[in-house]
């Protein structure tokens, strides 16, 4: 008897749509988030936070605030840095020397960006928190202020970290190939100089934490709205002096992540160790306000690009100069480099040329520290490349689509190794671009733009094409980089006593339905139905130990993980079935439930008999067999630094070229993301993510003035994408299922996101083709910004 | 983002909270729909002693005609104006601009009142009031008193009305006939506050522009009226030399403040391009139909 893969099986749950487990909950108004759950006793956490972006703190005056109503601890900086274990150093070793300053969870005698956290006031209401928070008064020397990144790498600028030397947190070269030749040798050389503004994550739910330590037991529970329980485990525990098995993450339903909840933060240790000091639980949401100027920033880039193209349209070069301006400190643990990292590994990417130069400057400024946000690094590297694609097709006269097609690494050309010297396989461009050919009606489309064109109606066709990092190895950047945080992945898949199946997992469900997905992946390799299993997520006590949700690793490495669980299982379950029907498990399989003769849907043995003999009769088996009914596998990768994927956006705008408004009027993704476990659910991310990235390429921006005093921080001033402004996302998929795992799933989460701020920039510039010679380089594609390419102000 | 602590009192009357205002003078605040209120109290931008809720005063809500005036309560709320029937047929101007009044769930608490007593420079209603030359009435402890919309708005966040005065009802003339109006802003996105704004009201016939009042907001610190565009309008033929002096006159009228979504410069172009479009539409709808709109 053979094997037949869970996924070839007919109606197979892998690759079915299937509604969210959590879904009916959530629209019932149901949902469980950390503000819903209120223990006991429970006391509110506010915080003082610095007005200024750089000021050294002389005094703090406390007492009348720990008069006041209600309050029960006002803590400093200071204070609270007696409690802690030490600073967090945000650095890694593959960063080779990377500078970080130590950094404690909240200022200690000096702040240095505008929100940063000084005092804390704990009340028994929030109320009263930030009441007395208005009794604390705080002297301050200001000190100069680097704001700008471009200043803040000159040798005459002030610096923020004496210790540092200079502001530069990092620098990094790469390439390959003889790129100075190629240039000379290129028919055409064009370069390009491009702006992205910084901006953030905006999530729903904004950060929380409700912490409860029992000094009986010494055990520390937190509830909070994280993607990684047990990576936060791990850094409260350590950096608290906490002993790491004595504390519970728990993490409820989850309001959006982003990646904005993969970090920690000081103001959440501030609210841990109060719960700690007073032995009551402490509450601490950070409200709208603060999460603008506390929450990690992200994408504060300048990159001058330089490309090589021959009259045929050949890219022989490409090179790119990135200047970051990142914040204050270097978020722990993960660091505040890992976006210049990834745009230099990623641009240019998809194309063949052999020949690339890569160079990243990294500037510590007075202003949030910035880290990991959707697609990290990625809507850069991808917006740069493809701006200078499409001159390119301009200057050579081809069209965007041929251009692609001349210059994208062919399908069965894999493995591969890119510019930037990364490995590729398993990837399809060529597919996808097709695919997206059609979908778009391409030409068709191009006959209508020029039938509007000739009414004095401006519209244009955007493409960008892109490769995305997901799910990284150990061996790449954690792990090896030194961070305690897990790459590898592990869920527990059991047979309870009445045949039902517990999934555990080490993975997250932030809301985008990882807890159905694995469901679905478990009940398909069991063999049982989907109302047979339940996914447990997001509890460290109930939960093996992993890395949680981030970097599109869910489905790939937690997705493996739980597919060789449930196989493990189904296995052990056949055995046993053997043992009790005296006929070989290889004859046997599972259907529906139940045991089965291979090839035949009539029930031998129902699991539910498995599960009460398992755990109940186990005199009915020999003495020598033990069942095993909880398997629990692990998987990481192991050769690849990630498992890339790939794909290409197409995008329809109409630009008013009298007031620069953008009118986005359709949009399409085709991406590879292997096997699709649900196709819906698949479809979802992907449109959520370019929603995000479109936010990031037309609205989304932190400013900061010269003082470094951010300005717009409330919703009515931070622009969002809305309902209203977005178009319909159409998408399509090509599926090459990745050869690291036996499943075969990619990363999906952000590959939405990558590439919309690129095409978003293409399609407006071929709307203003022809009207102007400028260009639109900078995001976000402000008004302003189209109305100075079209020379109008 | 919690209010700091303050005192409440439902009015009973007008004339109650007009007691309450005389009371509390600088530290009482009105309490009406609330929409911008109550975000600066959770922000603790505003810090008022007293909150005089309004809401249940009926005598200030509703919409009627008397005569060739439209009177509208001070606390109806966007939305009743939005569906009024009478708002409709008498003042298109304000029908065209209330679906860009914020969102559906604001329209629904926030009111026309609180609206124009609160002058936000990029808010519509003060734009269309001053538009079609209403009158203001507001009452003191000593009686009501009326203010015409030209003298009513006097900068950012500040109007005619005393602080221990409530702005009690709106009375606009009804549109004539043979006049049209136009509404037009530009926002980042639906419902958010303009970035530039135009409201026009007055008569072309034929080609010939006359009595056009062009009034200019969100690009100013309060509703403004482009008095030297208008003049550069008004008894000319609406051509592009027109324009051109109308776009040449409107920069002795306005002088655009900067914020985050725009440049002085960039405000201008855009003021520039809404009067030569408003006025486009205006020549079209002139030309239609000849009704009120």
């Amino acid at each position: 008897m053979g094997f037949i893969h869970p996924y070839e099986r007919p109606n197979s749950y892998i690759g079915r749509t299937l509604p969210r487990s959590r879904a009916m909950r959530a629209v019932a108004g149901r949902g469980r988030y950390t503000d819903d759950i209120t223990l006991p006793r429970t006391l509110h956490a506010a915080f003082v936070r610095s007005p200024y972006a750089h000021a050294k703190i002389l005094n703090i005056e406390t007492a009348a605030a720990k008069a006041a109503d209600g309050v029960k601890l006002v803590m400093t900086g200071a204070e609270l840095a007696e409690m802690c274990t030490g600073p967090w150093v945000g650095t890694l070793t593959v960063f080779d020397k990377m500078k970080a300053e130590p950094q404690y969870p909240m200022a200690v005698d000096r702040a240095c960006w505008h929100g940063e956290a000084v005092v804390m006031v704990v009340a028994e209401t929030r109320a009263q928190a930030e009441d007395a928070g208005e009794l604390v008064t705080i002297d301050y020397e200001e000190l100069p202020v680097v704001i700008r990144k471009e200043k803040a790498i000159l040798p005459d600028s002030p610096v923020i970290h004496p210790n540092l030397g200079d502001n530069i947190a990092w620098e990094k070269t790469l390439g390959t190939g003889d790129v100075d030749k190629a240039f000379a040798e290129a028919d055409h050389v064009l370069e390009e100089t491009f702006e992205f503004g910084r901006h953030t994550a905006v999530s729903l739910e904004p950060r929380i934490v409700l912490a409860d330590y029992d000094p009986g037991t010494e055990h520390l529970t937190i509830h909070t709205s994280s993607q990684c329980p047990h990576m936060i485990e791990t850094v409260f525990a350590r950096t608290l002096g906490v002993p790491e098995h004595k504390v519970r993450i728990i993490a409820p339903d989850v309001g959006g992540s982003f990646g904005l909840k993969i970090h920690t933060f000081g103001d959440e240790v501030a609210a841990t160790a109060a719960a700690i000091k007073l032995a009551r639980p402490v509450k601490f949401v950070a409200d709208r306000l603060e999460s603008f100027v506390s929450d990690i920033h992200a994408r504060e880039n300048r990159v001058h690009a330089k490309i090589g193209v021959m009259n045929d349209g050949t890219l022989v070069a490409a090179e790119i100069d990135d200047l970051s301006g990142v914040g204050a400190y270097s978020q722990f643990p993960r660091t505040s480099v890992f976006e210049a990292n990834q745009i230099l590994h990623i641009t240019f990417g998809p194309y063949k040329h052999k020949n690339y130069r890569a160079k990243a400057t990294v500037a510590y400024l007075n202003a949030v520290p910035t880290s990991q946000y959707r697609a990290v690094g990625h809507p850069i590297g991808i917006t740069v490349a493809e701006h200078m694609m499409d001159w390119a097709a301009d200057v050579t006269g081809l069209d965007p689509f041929d251009i692609r097609r001349k210059n994208v690494m062919e399908d069965d050309s894999y493995p591969q190794i890119i510019g930037s010297g990364l490995p590729m396989k398993d990837l399809s461009h060529q597919a996808c671009l097709e695919k997206l050919f059609g979908l778009m009606n391409y030409e068709e489309l191009r006959a209508e733009q020029a039938e509007f064109r000739k009414k004095g109606i401006y519209r244009g066709i955007g493409l960008a094409s892109f490769i995305k990092g997901t799910a990284p190895s150990p061996v790449g950047f954690y792990g090896a980089g030194g961070a305690r945080i897990a790459a590898q992945d592990a869920t527990t898949v059991k047979l309870e006593p009445a045949g039902g199946v517990i999934v555990a997992l080490g993975v997250t469900d932030q809301g985008q339905g990882v807890d159905t997905v694995m469901e679905q992946i478990a009940a398909a390799a069991i063999g049982c139905s989907m109302d047979m299993v339940r996914a447990i997520s997001g509890d460290t006590d109930a939960t093996p130990y992993g890395g949680g949700t981030y970097a599109s690793r869910a489905t790939a490495i937690g997705g493996e993980a739980t597919y060789q669980a449930a196989l493990d299982l189904r296995r052990e379950i056949l055995h046993m079935a053997g043992i009790l029907l005296q006929t070989d498990a290889e004859e046997l399989d599972i259907v529906d439930g139940n045991v089965v003769d291979f090839g035949s849907t009539e029930a031998r043995i129902p699991l539910s008999e498995i599960g009460r003999i398992g755990h109940f009769q186990l005199g009915e088996l020999p003495n020598d067999y033990q069942p095993i009914l909880s398997h629990t596998r692990r998987y990481r990768l192991q050769d690849s630094p990630y498992i890339y994927t790939n794909g290409i956006h197409g995008a329809y705008v109409e630009v008013d070229v009298d007031t620069g408004w953008i009118k986005h009027l359709k949009h399409w993704v085709v991406e590879d993301c292997g096997r699709i476990i649900n196709p819906q659910l698949a479809d979802e991310q992907i449109r959520g993510g370019c929603v995000q990235g479109l936010g990031g390429a037309l609205y989304e921006h932190c400013i900061y003035d010269d003082a470094g005093q951010l300005q717009n921080g409330t919703m009515a001033d931070y622009v969002t994408p809305m309902a209203y402004e977005m178009p319909d996302i159409e998408v399509g998929h090509v599926e090459t299922p990745t050869s690291e795992s036996e499943l075969g799933a990619k990363g999906a989460g952000e590959s939405g996101t990558g590439a919309a701020p690129g095409v978003m920039m293409n399609a407006v510039n071929d709307a203003i083709k022809g009207l102007t010679s400028g260009r639109v380089t900078e995001q976000p594609i402000a008004p302003e910004v189209v109305l100075k390419a079209l020379g109008k102000i | 983002m919690k209010a700091p602590k303050f005192s409440y009192t439902r009015a009973t009357s007008v004339e109650h909270a007009l007691e309450l205002l005389d009371t509390h003078g600088d530290g009482g605040r009105i309490l009406a729909g609330g929409q911008s209120l109550m975000p600066t109290l959770n922000m603790r931008l505003s810090q008022p002693d007293m909150l005089i809720d309004i809401n249940g005063l009926d005598d200030l809500k509703g919409i009627s005609l008397d005569g060739d005036t439209v009177c509208i309560g001070a606390l109806t709320r966007h939305v009743e104006v939005m569906n009024s029937d009478i708002v409709a047929e008498h003042l298109p101007l304000i029908a065209e601009a209330m679906p860009y009044v914020a969102h559906v769930a604001i329209r629904n608490r926030g009111t026309i009142g609180g609206s124009v007593a609160l002058a936000d420079p990029a808010a519509e209603m003060p734009a269309c009031i001053l538009a079609l030359g209403a009158t203001l009435v507001v009452q003191g402890s000593a009686g009501k008193r009326e203010i015409p919309v030209e003298e009513f708005f006097h900068g950012l966040f500040e109007t005619a009305r005393a602080d221990n005065e409530l702005l009690v009802e709106i009375r606009i003339p009804s549109q004539k006939g043979d006049k049209v109006s136009v509404f037009l802003e530009l926002a980042r996105r639906h419902g958010d506050f303009a970035i530039a704004g135009i409201a026009a009201y007055g008569s072309v016939s034929g080609d010939t522009v006359t009595d056009m009042r062009l009034v200019y907001f969100a690009s100013e610190d309060k509703p403004t009226i482009g008095a030297n565009a208008s003049a550069a309008l008004n008894g000319k033929n609406w051509s592009d030399e027109t324009k051109e002096a109308v776009n040449t006159a409107l920069e002795s009228d306005l002088e655009p403040m900067a914020n985050l979504h725009g440049s002085a410069a960039m405000k201008m172009h855009l003021q520039k391009v809404l009067t030569g479009r408003a006025m486009d539409t205006a020549v079209v709808r002139a030309s239609g139909a000849g009704g009120a709109a």
